[in-house]
């Protein structure tokens, strides 16, 4: 049951030819773009440059069509992410429980470790509205959070 | 051999279930006993996860919260059949929380092996496809009409209805959509689902199939929810495999698939016309309607587009009948709805019951009042579009109609708590800010109304011209709910004019006599 998506894999392929796999792979799919979006991204990490013109050329369409549904989605990344990604809930449960000390805590903890080593961005509900505060580290959820629970979990990321 | 329930579902991972499933298993294998660890759903007692179960003769046996440390004392008090140990919380079913539930779309949710087809069966799963197969697509259609079921996102439109305009609109293809974009705060109940019991929302959309004739289907999950997705994967690939999708299902000669499909991070694509953009991979922009997607649809095609609750339940009234389904419920508001209890709560979790029963019920019965121990205050039903409730209001009975009656909506079932330290206008704020982050951008009153909206109520909080700023507020909200091409920007003034309008002293403004006010 393992979300494999969120880890960026080292990626023993060129991504020239990486790209050009995951287009082959989805050859045919009606709506290709935003599966090759997320293949491209679970493999490399991001949506690099290179990848935006050869998959437009890949689907017959523009370059900035694809740069324009990039840019529509928050998901997509356009370059590579710090190696521990916090995402925190600023919804409204999520409020009604603290939230918004909880993001003001993690800026200022984010500042701290510079934002190559940690990023920080908001996300809007994670499904865990009862058990408010929730947040993502790499992809992994963690509900009930304060700040010092934050602190000790972004210390055991940091370390590994 | 005993057998222990830990859940795989989010709300109990996200407090360590699955650390927690490998220490039992390693604490069972030190202790060398034969242990069967069952990953199931949640039982929706979010606030005793990760709670973990264990088989015993008289019935289930449940404790929770459960900690890595309590891995020892807690096998061992379940070896011996459910003994008594302070995290225990006796016969699972007999919880108060659970007891008195009505639970009919998730029946199965937290009781069953997700991912095991004959554990699927053995409650009741695919009866209702197998009745389908043999009947009319008409036939199924007035089944689903019959029932009195309506649209469990949000907009509560019948679905029998949707599902008839599809079956007459004459196309070479036509397609099923699933929204599983379920991305109002407050909301997790599409989630549980999927992770609880995807077969039967796989089943459900079979059953859209046959009944507009339809042989592909679209499942739309949203990023934010890598666990469902993957729990749906591996369900499609059971149900693949046991003959219940693809070509000639069961023998029948029809033919139903899915393809399974990620969002990422878009909440208007929540909206049916977005998500129908998204898929077709486009930037996920709201389209004008007509036409309908009924009528034209996904890739052009006459398209079901319905939410996980709505396409889970079809299961349940295929195989027991309308008047079943039917017979729960108020009004115009037939059947149940998975209410989800959320935020400064301190039983939250999911309840299903009949339409018909308060929010005070909901808030103190189940939820049993606030987690902070402070008075509650404010109570946001429905999502980020849903109006915030006083206490006035929570004796309105949970129906369609009841809520529009007093300018608030149902929507999904969420219901975020807050108690007395929430600023209602910085609530306001942050509705409209939220709509300016989400928005489309594609109509004016939303893309722009939005902004200008979280400054205005950024000027009433600083009094600057207070006063002139609520009345340009109440236009600019009237403007937004008439001119918006969607319930993004048409619905944001619920909550802002109810807060405005409830908790008018948290704006700096006097309490209008009732008698002055509108309705």
């Amino acid at each position: 049951m393992d979300a494999p998506r969120n880890t960026v894999a080292a990626c023993p392929l060129d991504p020239t030819e990486l790209v050009r796999d995951i287009l082959l792979r989805h050859a045919g799919q009606e709506g290709s773009l935003l599966p090759i979006l997320h293949a491209v991204q679970d493999a490399i990490g991001y949506i690099p440059d290179a990848a935006v013109v050869q998959i437009a050329a890949g689907i017959q369409r523009s370059r900035a069509e694809v740069h324009g549904v990039v840019g529509f989605y928050s998901h997509f990344r356009r370059a590579a992410p710090a190696p521990v990604r916090l995402e925190v809930c600023r919804a409204e449960s999520c409020q009604a429980c603290g939230g918004q000390a909880l993001y003001a805590h993690a800026e200022a903890r984010v500042a701290a470790a510079g934002t190559a080593e940690v990023s920080l961005d908001p996300v809007y509900c994670l499904g865990l509205c009862a058990q408010s505060p929730a947040v993502m580290i790499n992809g992994r959820p963690h509900a009930r959070m304060s700040p010092e629970k934050l602190d000790a979990l972004l210390a055991q990321f940091q370390e590994a | 051999m005993k057998t222990l329930y830990v859940p795989l579902d989010t709300a109990a991972i996200a407090m360590g279930a699955d650390a927690l499933a490998e220490a039992f298993r390693d604490e069972a294998a030190r202790r060398g006993i034969a242990l069967r660890i069952v990953r199931n759903g949640s039982r929706g007692m979010h606030w005793l996860e990760p709670l973990v179960e264990v088989q015993t003769p008289a019935g289930r046996v449940a404790y929770g919260p459960v900690s890595l440390a309590d891995v020892p004392s807690v096998l061992e008090a379940a070896c011996a059949d459910g003994a008594d140990h302070p995290l225990c919380h006796g016969p699972t079913d007999d919880i108060p929380f659970l007891r008195t539930q009505e639970r009919l779309t998730f029946a199965r949710v937290g009781v069953i092996d997700p991912l095991s087809i004959p554990d699927y069966e053995a409650h009741g799963g695919f009866a209702g496809l197998r009745r389908a197969l043999a009947m009319a697509p008409a036939d199924i259609v007035a089944e689903v009409s019959d029932s009195g079921l309506r649209g469990r996102g949000g907009a509560a439109f019948p679905t029998g209805i949707k599902w008839r305009t599809v079956l007459d609109t004459p196309a070479p293809r036509k397609f099923i959509v699933c929204n599983a974009d379920e991305g109002d705060s407050g909301t997790f109940s599409d989630r549980m689902l999927m992770e609880g019991d995807p077969l039967s929302l796989i089943e459900g959309m079979a059953i859209a199939g046959l009944a507009v004739g339809a042989s592909r289907g679209y499942l739309y999950v949203r990023s934010e929810y890598p666990q469902a997705e993957a729990v749906l994967a591996a369900a499609l690939a059971l149900a693949r495999q046991g003959g219940w999708l693809g070509e000639n299902i069961q023998d029948s000669g029809l033919s139903f698939d899915i393809e399974l499909r990620r969002g990422a991070g878009a909440y208007i694509c929540g909206e049916e016309t977005a998500l129908l953009d998204s898929l077709e991979g486009r930037r996920g922009m709201v389209r004008a309607k007509p036409p309908l997607p009924a009528v034209r649809g996904l890739f052009g095609c006459p398209t079901v587009i319905n939410n996980v609750i709505s396409l889970a339940t079809v299961p349940i009234i295929l195989a027991r009948g309308a008047a079943h389904y039917r017979d729960f419920g108020m009004g115009k508001s037939r059947g149940t709805l998975p209410f989800q209890i959320a935020g400064n709560i301190r039983r939250g979790g999911l309840v299903e019951k009949a339409f018909g029963l308060t929010l005070r019920e909901l808030l103190f019965d189940y939820g049993g009042g606030s987690a902070s121990g402070r008075p509650l205050r404010a109570v946001q039903v429905g999502g980020p579009l849903g109006a915030y409730l006083p206490e006035s209001q929570w004796d309105t009975p949970l129906d369609y109609e009841a809520f529009i009656g007093i300018s608030a909506m149902l929507g999904h079932g969420g219901v975020v708590a807050f108690d007395d330290t929430v600023d209602m206008a910085a609530m306001a704020e942050y509705a409209m800010e939220f709509c300016a982050i989400e928005s489309c951008g594609k109509c004016t009153p939303c893309r722009i109304g939005s902004v200008r909206g979280t400054e205005v109520i950024g000027k009433i909080r600083r009094d600057e011209a207070r006063e002139e700023q609520a009345a340009l507020l109440r236009e600019l909200c009237d403007t937004m709910v008439a001119g918006s091409l969607c319930a993004l920007g048409g619905m944001t003034p619920y909550p802002v004019l109810s807060a405005l309008e409830h908790f008018p002293e948290d704006f700096g403004l006097a309490r209008v006599p009732a008698a002055a006010q509108t309705a």
